[in-house]
Formats: structure tokens, sequence, C-alpha cells
């Protein structure tokens, strides 16, 4: 492509990159601002994959987009009407209004002068010519990895340990989540149509998640993104009138919801036991010991995230009787 | 060619900025998260825009997989925080 249709792409992208964020963050009426949020997510994913990001605009998709909007649209729909217009206490405003504009004024300048120094950063970071030293070591590397998709190999093999540690704050987060309460309450059961739907949609995107996980060795993919898929599984369930959500037998939602930093630890502890370093994979090994921690962290970020839109623990008896039909 | 990464890179600069701004002064709870939301993306932009390398040219990964962790790590604590609010919007209607 010419250099020319590229920078008018890349004009286009950025400028709706700009006006959706300002919409969506000007806007009072919050499934307005939910919505718009989703749109720029969108193209900020189209954006990724412009800039050669395809794994990030995957996951962009599925996680930025998809389901934080399921999240905040879950919850705009959940809060009472007084909270979402924002101010309503009568007689509070007028008091205080010369006090808020000053208060307003001084947080948009702070917020322009962070803009500047961020630009002023960025402005020196690229004007140094890239030395890329951490590029070079990742491609110097990459054969010894056992996977050829280089951010999958910096993500489970180079950095493991900060794989290993976002997984643990993940699954701080979801213990944080279920300590909070119950779930929200459930959908009623879909209608013929959204049953339908759900019936070829729910296995199509198991599938998808599988072919993620596989094909995130060699090309864009991996166990985020596959996750991510099939929590989406689990949500359209959930949306369906289907109240386990897809998650398994109460017994086994702990042990599932922490399986990607049982199965990093159990995986590190092993090899330091062999005489190795911990995480440090005997490379004939590593593409396999990848593939088993990939897909223990799939079905534990799946389990997080459809626990993040049930928005709190569920109830036992749901899950232990995941069999029983939907409630008609 | 190298004008993308500084177009791009300085639009996360000032989606950042757009997005704190919000996350300091609303008063609603889930637009202060949109806010947050808004300012992770921008700071994904930057470091995105840091990893290209232009056109046809294979990119560092490694700000790739940075924002990876960053995206998911984002959605947890939304999440984790919509759980806290709500949680709290109960504790206030029992009184």
């Amino acid at each position: 492509m010419n250099t020319t249709a590229l920078l008018a792409l890349d004009a286009l992208l950025v400028f709706s990159l700009l006006s959706l964020a300002v919409a969506a963050l000007a806007t009072h009426d919050a499934r307005r601002s939910v919505i718009l949020f989703m749109a720029f997510g969108l193209v900020l994913a189209v954006a990724w994959g412009r800039l050669m990001a395809p794994d990030v605009a995957l996951a962009e998709a599925a996680i930025g987009a998809g389901l934080s909007g399921a999240l905040l649209l879950a919850a705009v729909h959940e809060q009472p009407r007084r909270a979402l217009s924002g101010d309503s206490r009568p007689g509070h405003n007028r008091a205080h209004s010369s006090f808020k504009v000053a208060l307003e004024w001084a947080v948009t300048l702070l917020c322009v002068a962070v803009a500047g120094v961020l630009a002023w950063a960025l402005a020196a970071a690229f004007d140094r010519t890239p030395k890329d030293v951490l590029a070079q070591a990742v491609s110097d590397n990459l054969a010894a990895s056992g996977v050829s998709n280089p951010v999958t190999a910096v993500l489970l093999n180079f950095r493991a340990y900060d794989t290993l540690l976002e997984l643990a704050v993940l699954l701080t987060a979801v213990l944080g989540i279920m300590a909070m309460g119950p779930e929200r309450r459930g959908y009623r059961a879909a209608g013929p149509v959204f049953d339908g739907l759900v019936g070829w949609l729910v296995p199509v995107l198991i599938l998808m998640a599988g072919y993620l996980l596989w094909v995130g060795a060699h090309a864009p993919g991996g166990a985020f993104q596959a996750g991510a898929t099939l929590a989406a599984a689990g949500v359209v369930l959930r949306l369906a009138g289907q109240r386990s959500a897809g998650l398994p037998p109460w017994r086994l939602l702990h042990l599932t919801v922490a399986a990607g930093v049982v199965m990093f630890l159990a995986v590190g502890l092993s090899l330091l036991a062999l005489g190795r370093p911990f995480l440090g994979y005997p490379p004939a090994w590593a593409g396999a010991l990848i593939l088993l921690i990939e897909t223990a962290a799939m079905l534990a970020i799946a389990a997080t995230l459809v626990l993040a839109f049930l928005g709190g623990r569920p109830a036992e008896s749901h899950l232990n009787f995941s069999k029983e039909k939907r409630q008609c | 060619m190298l004008t993308a990464h500084w177009l791009y890179g300085m639009s996360g600069c000032l989606i950042v900025a757009l997005g704190l701004r919000t996350a300091l002064l609303h008063a609603v709870l889930l637009q202060r998260l949109i806010g947050i939301n808004v300012m992770g993306a921008g700071v994904f932009l930057m470091l995105i825009a840091v990893a290209y390398r232009g056109p046809g040219v294979a990119p560092d990964p490694v700000p790739h997989a940075l924002v990876l962790t960053g995206i998911v790590v984002a959605v947890s604590a939304t999440a984790l925080a919509l759980a806290l609010g709500r949680r709290l919007s109960a504790e206030q209607d029992d009184e």
C-alpha cells in the first residue's frame, strides 16, 4: 500500500479514536457512555491491526471491547436511576459552584500538564534511534523458546515470571469479587430466536477458543485470547438464562480459578527439583510445557472473566445442578 | 516514513489526559471507571507506538506482551471495582 493511503487510514483511525473517547467521556448518560466506549475499543482493535500488533488486536476485540462492555452494561442495568443521573442532590450544586468551576479548571490544567510531560517523554523515546536490545534478544533466542510466535515466547518463556504474577493478580481480583457478595440477579430464559443462536454460537466459541490456544504457538493467539473467547461462551449462556453460565461444579470452581497459578508453580517447582532454574524450560520440552501452562491459564482466565461478569459468588446450587434445564 | 508512530503515540498522550480528567472529576463511579479504562487505552497506544518499526518490519514483541497483560489486568480491576461499588451502594441502601 502506498504511503499516502496509509497516512489517510492513520488519520482516520486517530480521529475516530479521539472523537469516540471524547464522546464516551462527555456524555452524562451511562448507557450511552458504555456503548461509545465499546465502539472505541473496536476502533482501537483496528488500530492495533494497523500497527502490526495482531495479538493485541485479538485481545482488545475480545476483552477490551467485548467483555469490558458486557461487564459495564450489566452494571448500568443494575444501578438505580438516581445513581446514574449524577448530581441529583438539590441545593448542593449552587452553594459550591464557583469552587467547583475552579476545581474543574485546576484538574483540566493538571491533565494538560500530564499530556505535555508524556508527549515530551515519548518524543525523547522516539528521537533516540531504536537500539532494539530486547527485540534482538527475543529474535536471537526464539528458536530455543519452544514456540515461534514472539509474543507468546515473551509471555510464557522469556518473561514467564511476569505472566505468573499476572495470573496471581487475576486470582486476587476474582477472590475479591467473590468475597464481595452473591452474584447479581439472573436473566430470564431466552426467546426462541436467541435460544437458536445460543445453540450454535456456544459450540463455535468453544471451538474457536481451542483453535486460538493451539495456534498461539506460531501465530497470533494464545491463552488470553482463548480464555476471553471461552468466557464469551459463558456470558452468552448466562444471558440466555442458563444459571451456571458454563462454570464447573462448585467443588471444582476454586481449583479452576486457581488453575493457571497452580500449573505455573507446579511446572516451575518441578523444574527446580530437576536442577534447572525456576521456569527455565529445557528447550526440547519448552513447547509442550508452554501448551500445558497455557491450557490451565485459559481455563482460569475464562472462569475468572465469567465470575467477573456474574459480579459475585455464584449460588452453590446453580453450579451443582448444571444438568438442570433453564427455568422456563 | 516514520510519521505513524508519532501520530498514534501523541494521540495516546491526549487520550490519557482525557481519561484522567474524567476519572478525577466525574461524580458517577461507572463513568470514572470508563475514564480509567480510556486512560489505560492511551498508555497502550503509547507502548504500541514505541514498538512500531514501520510497515512491513517486524515490531518489538516485548511491549506487545506488556499491553496484552495490561488489557487482562485492566478488565479484572474494572470488575473488582464494579463489585466493590455494588456492595457499597447496597450498604448505603440499607441505612
